[in-house]
């Protein structure tokens, strides 16, 4: 199949934006072209099935090669495994969502579905990519729209926030850029040229030394977009000054390409150093996952009870990645899904309740189940999930992190997992404080004449809750795909023993 | 018989809170209570045929009834012997559990026809209690240690919705958190000895699992032993913590403080939830994993049996002094459950020395007639008077015949007077308690007869006492007058009374020993008329006492309360446990955790990254002067670098 696809499409779609008027034929337009790339990713899950069904085991999927720049060995080589497949399927759901909640976006509304639009060529190429140095274009790709996301539609001090996220993101790109050139003026192909490719690099060794040198980059740079502790306080600030479809984009996929990054580019390819460094790792995460969530019981806006429960959340990804067991990084990868989902989810309620009412501190709201059930139940649905609630995909997810965590015999990272698994309960806590005054509880008489949500609100809520109770009560099919490419991951990493 | 029949059994629930859950507010807003108790009606009749086949055509193998797996799908794998397989498992006690189960709801569904009837969210609320039923039963049929931990997960996530179910009462609402915050927390402990166990039996399925822990030699079993941490072995951690996980779902002490706050749920859900099932989900887990506690960690065992007993106690003791008679038999069902609780914990496996373990079962038997009957017909008295507080109440035998008497039933049945069944398993229990641990048989004595005592004080004080008419009672302030009932409720409130009554009579004439025992052989009972007479006659006692306090109006029950003088308070203040987690969330955790957490991120770490900003841009603003684009300034720079290093060789070359 044609991988490319995935890039072209929402790149004309993004085009074709440009030339529409109104907004209504822009946002027809921009959901057109979201629907067809949810189409183009599930066809793509079909034909991956069909392929391993007919016993294709080689790593990568639908690969194609061509050379870019070949005095510097760049090339475009693109191919899928399980785990690209994943987070490509959590794009589309969440790109889609993401229009359909911005139906009513008036405010340069050319401009903004662009802008999003151009958001999922950027995560698309990077999830596809084999070549570091076109997965390192992507991710540029993904970053720089969010400036003028947050800086023109946002709210509260966009302007800080928008220049925070940028910096902080850009900073941890040119971290990885520096552990992407180390990987790069260290390989040594049959050729003798430096090669960029990620699954050529994979096969040879490189040497010790050189990996412990730019491990720490490649992965803290990578660690900065998935809330490494202490890189993560742009992601409130971020989160919360963000319109609602960019906060959805910023926590559901932005913060997926840092976990991706970790574990296929400094952890596959660096294996010796994500030893090294595991305890440093298992230390942050775990920092991240209880700070985090106590850090979230404070809040009182529930954009930050968001962003700081991610944060919370994320350490999940990174926890599972630092374990270094099978069953652990698949966790994590779960986790990454799971997460994006969930918490676009989550964001999206708040956006709809923030439209209606005007507010979003906890304190102001109050018994909005009465007047509003729908938004309100998506409301406390995105919690239960984030609490891992069984039957939702946050459960099936951090299980598999702790199952798989505490295969790992050393009695500190148990000491780490037991840490972790306290969490949920802090978790509870912070969720149901929130839920219990938003939606539950007497009511103001001011909200008296809310609408509860319109169609698009109900269908982009709808398709988020689908995939998540599909994670949820199905959880094999997901673990099935993903199990393949982690497995991979793991030979490599647990042969070096 | 068809295995896909027996998923039937949780699975019809299942599709109702689907179906109601989704469609009811717009398709079946009056219908959705037909709907649901018809559901449950199926699923009840399927749940009484399977246990009949097993207990009477093929459960039993050369006279032990053997556990059977009916289905199993494999639904997530961790590692190649580590999975969560979805299963239904066959034995004892899960057959007697969905019995139990689908009937009691199917009572509660009933009742609810009558008791929710105009309430706007009715749909709603028959959705939530099939989400409970298929929850509960999915828990009792678990075939997977990790399966049991997802049921448990919602069955307190229905039951959070179902005490939240009036969601805009804040009390409600501060009851239904309380209550799935205080389970999560003993749920962390349950989630770590899993993780434990599963590690190091390398299985998370119940029959590999206690085989691989109960057999003397295996390799599991050496690993867990010989492994410890701060001097403890592993196992013994595990199922403490599996056990902490059971003592917060079953209230036990010091867990317990979740359970009287979650009555400010609708009535019947009371009676469903936080009598005859969800709460007995410890204890069960507690049988389920018996043999493993009996054999390989009787150390454990014990603990569990002081829990039990003290929790027995205290909350009968407590249960004499609350007013609003819902706590009341909240907390009489927290005794109740210690008696289960404390009867596992003198048992033995196999055998003779098993009596404890097929008390206890018995006991939740017969108790979840009993009290679900209380509460229902509590549910019926609230129905009517419009208030829980038993001082509103009194007189009400004449205006309420069917559910005085059907009251009067349950309150002898839970006091033990024989030959109601109460009478039958308490007796099983205190003989067990008495041949186990002399100072456990003492307390369950106590507790006997506190028991009697506090629930014909609940009797005397609803249907006596005062010589009030219904007219009078209805008088009472705090409703309006066109809510004022004429009868004491529709049929559909009664016959499940007179239902449950029926069985609290005759539950205990069950021959349980011969279904039910530690190691599914039958065990012979006795029952030795001498040993009745000290907990028949203390029961006795304590229903005189209640009878001379109470069944008239009077000033004794006062006097009485002043000459306990702070004892008395302190009870009244139920020893003031709440105060204590009040102290230590609010003021512990909250200031010196939370707070800290989000002041370091607010200042300090967020802090750096704005120095940094901010420095970069004081640097920046002092070097920027330098580049400013004037020649001449350029001009004076070039120059004075010339004089300046000039001036530099000519100093070194001097």
């Amino acid at each position: 199949m044609f991988l490319s696809s995935l890039i072209i499409l929402p790149l004309i779609t993004a085009l074709t934006i440009l030339l529409c008027k109104g907004l209504k034929q822009v946002r027809n337009v921009a959901l057109a072209g979201a629907a067809a790339q949810m189409i183009l990713a599930f066809s793509f899950l079909i034909q991956y099935w069909k392929e391993r069904a007919a016993g294709n085991t080689s790593q990568m999927l639908f690969e194609y090669d061509h050379t870019w720049f070949a005095p510097l060995n760049i090339h475009y080589h693109v191919g899928i495994d399980g785990i690209s497949l994943a987070m490509i399927l959590l794009t589309a759901f969440v790109v889609i969502a993401a229009v359909l909640v911005s139906w009513t976006m008036e405010k340069l509304s050319k401009e903004f579905f662009f802008l999003l639009l151009f958001l999922s060529v950027g995560a698309y190429g990077f999830f596809i990519s084999l070549d570091l140095f076109t997965l390192f274009f992507f991710l540029e790709v993904a970053v720089i729209p969010k400036f003028l996301l947050i800086g023109i539609w946002g709210s509260g001090k966009k302007e800080y926030s928008a220049m925070k996220l940028a910096l902080m993101l850009m900073g941890g790109s040119a971290l990885v850029f520096v552990g992407l050139a180390g990987l790069y003026f260290n390989t040594n192909t049959a050729t003798g040229a430096y090669t960029f490719d990620l699954l050529q690099i994979a096969q040879m060794h490189i040497p010790v030394d050189v990996q412990k040198l730019f491990f720490p980059f490649a992965f803290v740079g990578f660690g900065i977009f998935t809330a490494l502790f202490p890189f993560h306080t742009w992601v409130p600030d971020g989160h919360s000054s963000a319109p609602t479809a960019a906060s959805m984009f910023l926590a559901g996929i932005s913060m997926k390409l840092g976990g991706y990054g970790c574990l296929r580019v400094a952890t596959f390819l660096m294996p010796d150093a994500a030893h090294a460094y595991a305890p440093i790792i298992i230390a942050l995460a775990t920092i991240a996952i209880i700070y985090g969530a106590f850090a979230t019981m404070m809040q009182t806006d529930l954009k930050y009870i968001n962003a700081y429960s991610s944060v919370s959340h994320c350490g999940f990804v990174l926890l599972g990645i630092g374990m270094l067991t099978r069953t652990s990084i698949n966790g994590a990868v779960l986790q990454m899904v799971s997460h994006g989902l969930m918490t676009a989810l989550f964001f999206a309620a708040i956006g709809m309740i923030y439209s209606r009412t005007h507010t979003r501190l906890v304190a102001q709201l109050g018994g909005l189940l009465k007047v509003t059930p729908f938004i309100s139940t998506v409301f406390v649905i995105a919690g239960l999930c984030s609490l891992g609630l069984p039957g939702l995909s946050g459960f099936v997810a951090e299980m598999t992190v702790f199952m798989g965590s505490w295969q790992n015999p050393n009695k500190l990272y148990r000491l780490a997992t037991i840490l972790a698994c306290a969490s949920i309960v802090v978790t509870a806590v912070y969720i149901l404080r929130a839920a219990g005054k938003t939606v539950m509880g007497p009511m103001s008489s001011a909200y008296d004449k809310l609408t509860d949500a319109t169609w698009n609100e109900k269908l982009a809520a709808g398709l988020l809750i689908i995939a998540i109770i599909a994670i949820g009560v199905a959880p094999f099919w997901l673990n099935d795909l993903i199990k393949p490419g982690t497995q991979i991951i793991m030979d490599k990493v647990l042969s070096l023993k | 018989m068809n295995n896909f029949i027996i998923a039937l059994i949780p699975l019809l629930p299942l599709a109702t809170f689907i179906l109601l859950g989704l469609f009811g507010r717009k398709y079946f807003k009056t219908s959705s209570g037909i709907i649901g108790t018809a559901s449950l009606l199926a699923s009840t009749a399927i749940s009484i045929y399977t246990a009949y086949k097993y207990f009477f055509v093929y459960g039993k193998v050369n006279g032990v009834y053997q556990p059977i797996t009916a289905l199993k799908y494999t639904w997530h794998e961790f590692s190649p012997n580590l999975s969560i397989d979805m299963g239904i498992l066959l034995d004892p006690i899960s057959m007697m559990m969905i019995v139990l189960v689908t009937f009691i709801s199917l009572m509660v569904h009933i009742f609810s026809l009558g008791y929710m009837k105009g309430e706007d969210r009715f749909a709603t609320y028959f959705a939530f209690l099939s989400l409970f039923s298929f929850s509960m039963l999915g828990l009792v049929l678990s075939t997977n240690i990790f399966q049991i931990y997802i049921f448990w997960e919602l069955v307190g996530a229905s039951s959070f919705l179902l005490i939240g179910f009036y969601f805009y009462k804040p009390s409600a609402v501060a009851a239904s958190k309380k209550a799935f915050i205080v389970t999560r927390f003993a749920d962390l402990g349950f989630l770590i000895g899993i993780l434990i166990l599963g590690f190091q039996a390398q299985t998370l399925d119940f029959g590999v699992l206690i085989q691989r822990l109960t057999t003397a030699g295996s390799p599991q079993l050496i690993g867990i032993t010989t492994t410890s941490f701060l001097g403890i072995s592993l196992l013994t951690w595990a199922l403490s913590l599996v056990f902490i996980g059971g003592a917060g779902k079953s209230a036990m002490f010091p867990l317990h403080i979740w359970l009287p706050d979650a009555m400010e749920g609708p009535t019947p859900v009371s009676a469903l939830i936080h009598a005859a099932t969800m709460v007995v989900a410890g204890v069960y887990l507690a049988a389920r994993l018996f043999p493993v506690y009996a054999i390989s960690a009787p150390g454990v065992l014990e603990g569990i049996m002081y829990i039990g007993a003290i929790t027995a106690v205290i909350a009968a003791i407590i249960a004499c002094t609350q007013t609003d008679i819902k706590r009341v038999l909240a907390y009489s069902t927290m005794s109740q459950i210690g008696y289960m609780m404390f009867a596992l914990g003198v048992s033995k496996y196999g055998g003779e020395d098993g009596l404890g373990y097929m008390g206890s079962m018995f006991h939740l038997f017969t108790h979840a007639f009993f009290k679900s009957l209380l509460f229902l017909g509590a549910g019926a008295v609230i129905h009517m008077i419009h208030s829980n507080e038993m001082k509103d109440m009194g007189g009400l035998r004449k205006t309420m015949p069917i559910t005085h008497i059907t009251f009067l039933i349950a309150c002898l049945a839970i006091a033990g007077i024989p030959p109601f069944a109460g009478f039958f398993s308490k007796e099983e229990i205190l003989l067990a308690a008495f041949h186990g641990n002399k100072f456990i048989y003492g307390l369950a004595l106590l507790t006997a007869g506190l028991t009697a005592f506090y629930m014909f004080r609940l009797y005397f004080s609803i249907f006596w006492s005062k010589q009030a008419t219904a007219e009078d009672n209805l008088n009472v302030e705090g409703f309006a007058s066109e809510h004022k009932p004429h009868s004491e409720g529709t049929w559909s409130m009664k016959i499940p009374l007179i239902i449950l009554a029926v069985c609290s009579l005759f539950a205990g004439l069950v021959p349980f020993a011969n279904y039910i025992t530690s190691d599914g052989a039958s065990l012979a009972t006795h029952m030795d008329l001498t040993f009745s007479i000290a907990p028949v006659v203390l029961a006795l006692a304590g229903i005189l006492l209640a009878a001379y306090l109470y069944k008239n109006e009077s000033d004794k029950s006062t006097r009485v309360a002043a000459l306990m003088g702070s004892f008395y308070k302190a009870a009244y203040r139920k020893f003031y446990v709440d105060e204590v987690y009040l102290f230590i969330t609010k003021k512990v955790i909250f200031n010196l955790i939370g707070r800290p957490a989000a002041w370091i991120d607010k200042n300090i770490v967020d802090g750096s990254v704005n120095l940094l900003a901010t420095t970069t841009g004081q640097i920046s603003a002092r070097i920027k002067g330098i580049q400013s684009g004037q020649v001449q300034s350029y001009a004076i720079y070039f120059f004075g670098g010339i004089i300046g290093m000039a001036a530099l060789f000519i100093y070194l070359w001097m």
